[in-house]
């Protein structure tokens, strides 16, 4: 396809978020050494107004919704709505990091910087139509995050996970690329649509090929996503990850992770649905199944939320397997909902514990009830959602997932699905015992108080966490109408 | 203002003001939640006095869009069953807040709030008239009994909470997958559309639909009930639970699942529920007679109490699949009244215990003696629990066997062996706690009722009395109400026997 060597105005504004991120980023580390006492207060403002920006740049975007770049983008309500997501998960992952910088002594520009390019890979993928885009996307977001993971550079912990997030993630992101090669060779093409066509056309490749490719790329996605049997990874990384940055890394590369997996699925790969179905199907109940009963034997926090969002993202994947747009359109909301009860859970535990984060363990949080009502309230409110109970987007969100599987004919992994969230229950209640059921013990008893940005770093996730339990429709309407676009 | 609406709004704008009370004025929330509740109450009897009872169907409707995309109400309505749980859930949560004056002395304040948003999910459960918005009240309601357990409860408080969570929400999750299903098939939530297209013959299961949806529903209301085998929660939930907690559970929240046995199951999916009522009925015999049997061994009295709870659930579970109209009236009354009395036994051990702070009946003895009203009040509810007549329970179980007879004579002579049972538990209880030689540690802990404990005990007295002697205040609408359930219950059943002879005995009476 012939791409014009100068960018029209429109290719520019269709592009704005990712501009806005880009050159902000880059502006955080220029003014970096100019300023006389490093403060990573200034830097978290300016990353919160890059970030308030870009969500104004995309929605601006969306007014003036197509394609761009001759195709290689396209901006619809589906690419709009991601990139809004990853943005919100953006700001609500600084919003803790204030204390939390301040309190590991690491205040630097980078961090905001490497931040805010990763959020710009993200809204990279979530519009992108052809595969190289996609992958572009993917490394950006992806390089950016495997040195946050190991933005403590004194920790071993860190640097354990970001190295084995990088050799990981490159892994993979190898054999998404060897997908995409076998992709080009045998269609002749990157471009989703025109590769659909290609796939149905009259003289279409041997399906050999493309199934492999699908198959390649499925097992590049799935490592992103964290999905079981490419999972492995999640725990280690979570729990040696600073704390606010496995908080964002269990939303935001995963929501654009699931948008690539559903717009490259549910396009082009659509016309062979009946082919990698049942890959799917195995994969979701393996998620759900090996998460949720791993978790079950965890002890730290973090390292639970992470063996969560392993299970969290089977859910999602019920809602690709179900192959409607009501199913995608679920797993839109899922993500979601996801991204507030998650980082806000991930922020309760970024702000007990404490210098050096000594305090991860289920049992540090004995006795939070009572210390700090506030905080605990809103963790609550986390977990109910986590465990699924009605009136949480979490609830919501399993809801919508399971109709739409219930709707496609998949009985059994509906049922065997929401047996699997009983068995969640157990774990996140754990955490609820600990908090209200115990006497407080150090950790608490040497916990700070609530700072206003952390009040709000907790408030803001569960007033939207209660917000799409009680009026769902709003989000739901939106994702629906551009869920219809994907096919 | 629709009053149902004010029913239920009230305990929840309770619950959100008592989270504003300040921590340091517990008294403060004690006198805001007792306020809230009593105008509950009050406003309940104004349902009462509005109801209509000539009518089989829902009054008080309410019906609101709520979400847009699945079609979603907030539906809520009351029928002539639904009417009296939800006067029982008004009537006992003030005198919760009465017993759990002195006893509740730490974090007093999110005590309370749990106990009205606890009694906001109960009226909820009964009223919603749409199948989502019943599944999104049957787990709100799980939350705060959750917390009362767990943080008030005694020692082994956290095991039974853990427990009890587990237990109803692996359940309820199995009905959720069946109310997704029926939605998909009907497209639509709301319970009386079901119904009608159930009636007239638009909507038709087969008889594996059938009996799998059946099967998801009635698991999670037998794990409510507790119907035996699903009853192992039960007993640790009810000992380890603060007595207000213990009230709430016995006598309201195990309502949930006959509730829902009676108004879903059975006319939403007859033909299962016909086809499994004879194994159903042999679990829920099992239940009184073993219920009845592991009480009378209990050296712990809560627990003696709470066993006698599977055993009086068992009758309620045979009335209704007796599919009999006596059966169905009995069931619902023994609902009412398993929640008056039983509620009573955990108020008054709740009572003993805040004195003697021991709940093994081994510590008492001669309680008569130093207490003695509390011991004639505690007297009359073991009588009504037992089942004599002119007591409430009497008239209850009278109307079970009866219906059960009807249906087939030898399970009312097994379910006989239960109301004998029960005597023994129960007499043999009362002698060894209040008879007898008058310990030391009796002698000075136990005192009489003092003027707040008369006032919560004194309602379920002439509860039980005039529930026991003129029945005639509370079976008419119940009756009309089963009437009706009845008849959907016989869509699509071919029935070879003609199982409602006596019906018009029965609405005679």
């Amino acid at each position: 396809m012939p791409v014009s060597a100068v960018a029209s105005a429109s290719d520019l504004i269709r592009f704005l978020p990712e501009m806005i991120l880009t050159v902000m980023g880059t502006l955080l580390m220029v003014i970096d050494p100019l300023l006389r006492k490093r403060s990573s207060q200034a830097f978290g403002h300016l990353s919160l107004l890059a970030l308030a920006a870009g969500i104004g740049g995309a929605v601006y975007a969306y007014s003036q919704a197509g394609p761009a770049f001759g195709g290689m983008l396209v901006v619809d309500g589906f690419a709009t709505f991601f990139r809004v997501l990853v943005m919100v998960v953006g700001i609500l992952t600084i919003l803790p990091s204030y204390g939390f910088l301040a309190r590991q002594e690491a205040e630097t520009s980078e961090y905001h910087a490497l931040l805010l390019f990763s959020i710009a890979g993200q809204c990279l993928m979530a519009a992108a139509n052809e595969l190289i885009i996609v992958f572009i996307g993917l490394e950006i977001s992806s390089i950016a995050s495997y040195v946050l993971a190991g933005y403590l550079r004194t920790d071993k912990r860190a640097n354990e996970a970001s190295l084995k997030y990088f050799l990981l993630g490159s892994f993979a992101t190898a054999f998404f690329l060897y997908g995409v090669a076998l992709i080009y060779g045998a269609t002749g093409t990157v471009n989703l649509t025109a590769v659909r066509a290609a796939i149905t056309g009259q003289d279409a490749p041997p399906v050999v090929f493309v199934g492999l490719a699908a198959a390649l790329m499925f097992v590049g996605l799935g490592f992103k996503v964290s999905a079981a049997p490419f999972q492995i990874w999640a725990p280690d990384v979570y729990q040696g990850a600073p704390t606010p940055v496995a908080a964002f890394l269990s939303a935001g590369p995963k929501a654009a992770a699931f948008a690539v997996f559903l717009r490259i699925f549910l396009t082009a790969f659509e016309p062979i649905g009946s082919g990698w179905e049942p890959l799917v199907w195995l994969a979701a109940l393996l998620s759900m199944t090996i998460g949720n009963f791993a978790a079950l034997q965890q002890n730290n926090v973090k390292r639970m939320l992470a063996y969560s969002s392993i299970a969290h993202a089977g859910y999602v994947l019920v809602g690709l397997t179900a192959r409607s747009s009501i199913g995608s359109a679920a797993a839109m909301f899922y993500l979601a909902g996801y991204a507030f009860m998650n980082i806000g859970a991930f922020a309760v535990v970024s702000h007990l514990s404490g210098r050096g984060e000594q305090y991860q363990n289920v049992d540090d949080l004995a006795g939070l009830g009572q210390k700090q009502p506030l905080t605990a309230a809103m963790f609550t409110i986390f977990l109910l959602s986590l465990i699924g109970v009605p009136l949480t987007g979490g609830f919501f969100g399993k809801f919508y997932i399971f109709k739409a599987a219930l709707q496609s004919h998949l009985v059994w992994l509906a049922v065997l699905g929401l047996l699997n969230s009983a068995v969640a229950a157990y774990y996140y209640l754990r955490i609820l015992v600990m908090m209200y059921m115990h006497e407080p013990g150090q950790a608490v008893e040497n916990a700070e108080p609530l700072t206003p940005g952390l009040r709000l770093a907790l408030i803001l996730p569960a007033a939207g966490t209660l917000f799409l339990g009680i009026f769902p429709t709003w989000v739901l309407d939106f994702a629906g109408k551009s869920a219809m676009l994907v096919r | 203002m629709n009053l149902l609406l004010l029913v239920l709004l009230l305990p929840l704008a309770g619950f959100l003001v008592a989270l504003m009370i300040p921590r340091s004025s517990p008294d403060g929330s004690r006198n805001w939640s007792i306020g809230v509740s009593l105008a509950t109450f009050l406003a309940s009897l104004g349902l009462l006095g509005w109801f209509d009872r000539g009518i089989a169907g829902d009054q008080f409707t309410v019906d609101l869009p709520w979400i847009a995309s699945p079609d979603i109400h907030f539906h809520i309505a009351a029928d002539g069953v639904s009417l009296w749980l939800v006067l029982l859930s008004t009537f006992l949560t003030p005198i919760c807040v009465l017993i759990s004056w002195r006893f509740i002395q730490s974090r007093v304040k999110e005590f309370y709030a749990f106990l009205l948003l606890l009694e906001f999910g109960l009226i909820g459960v009964f009223i919603a008239q749409d199948l989502f918005l019943f599944y999104v009240f049957w787990e709100v309601s799980l939350v705060p009994m959750y917390f009362l357990i767990g943080i008030w409860g005694h020692e082994r408080r956290i095991y039974a909470a853990v427990k009890f969570f587990l237990f109803t929400m692996a359940g309820s999750v199995l009905m959720l997958v069946a109310i997704i299903y029926l939605y998909n098939r009907t497209q639509t939530f709301s319970y009386a559309a079901i119904l009608d297209m159930l009636a007239s013959g638009r909507l038709t299961f087969s008889a594996t639909e059938q009996m799998w949806m059946f099967l998801a529903f009635f698991v999670a209301f037998a794990i409510k009930v507790p119907l035996f085998p699903l009853h192992t929660w039960l007993p640790d939930a009810h000992v380890e639970a603060p007595s207000a907690g213990s009230v709430m559970l016995a006598s309201v929240m195990l309502k949930m699942g006959t509730f829902g046995i009676l108004h879903y199951c059975l006319p939403l999916f007859p033909g299962a529920a016909h086809q499994c009522a004879p194994w159903i009925a042999v679990l829920a015999i099992i239940g009184i007679v073993y219920g009845a049997l592991v009480s009378m061994v209990q050296p712990n009295l809560k627990k003696l109490v709470a066993y006698s709870s599977v055993s009086h659930l068992g009758f309620v579970v045979l009335g209704i699949f007796s599919f009999t109209q006596m059966g169905l009236d009995g069931a619902v009354y023994q609902m009412l009244n398993h929640g008056v009395s039983t509620g009573a036994l955990f108020v008054l051990v709740g009572l003993l215990y805040e004195r003697r702070h021991s709940l093994a009946i081994a510590d008492y003895g001669g309680v008569a003696t130093s207490a003695p009203w509390l011991s004639t009040v505690f007297l009359i509810t073991t009588l009504a629990s037992i089942g004599l007549p002119m007591l409430n329970n009497f008239v209850g179980e009278f109307l079970v066997l009866q219906g059960a007879a009807l249906a087939n004579f030898r399970w009312a002579i097994y379910a006989a062996i239960g109301v004998i049972l029960s005597a023994c538990y129960m007499l043999w209880m009362y002698q060894r706690v209040f008879y007898g030689e008058t310990g030391d540690e009796v002698r000075h802990h136990v005192t009489d009722l003092r003027l707040r404990e008369w006032a919560a005990v004194v309602p379920l007295v002439v509860m039980m009395v005039w529930m026991g002697v003129y029945s005639q205040s509370f079976l008419p609408p119940v009756s009309k109400t089963t009437a009706r359930v009845l008849d959907q219950a016989q869509i699509n059943v071919p029935f070879r026997v003609q199982a409602r002879p006596h019906t018009e005995v029965a609405r005679a009476r």
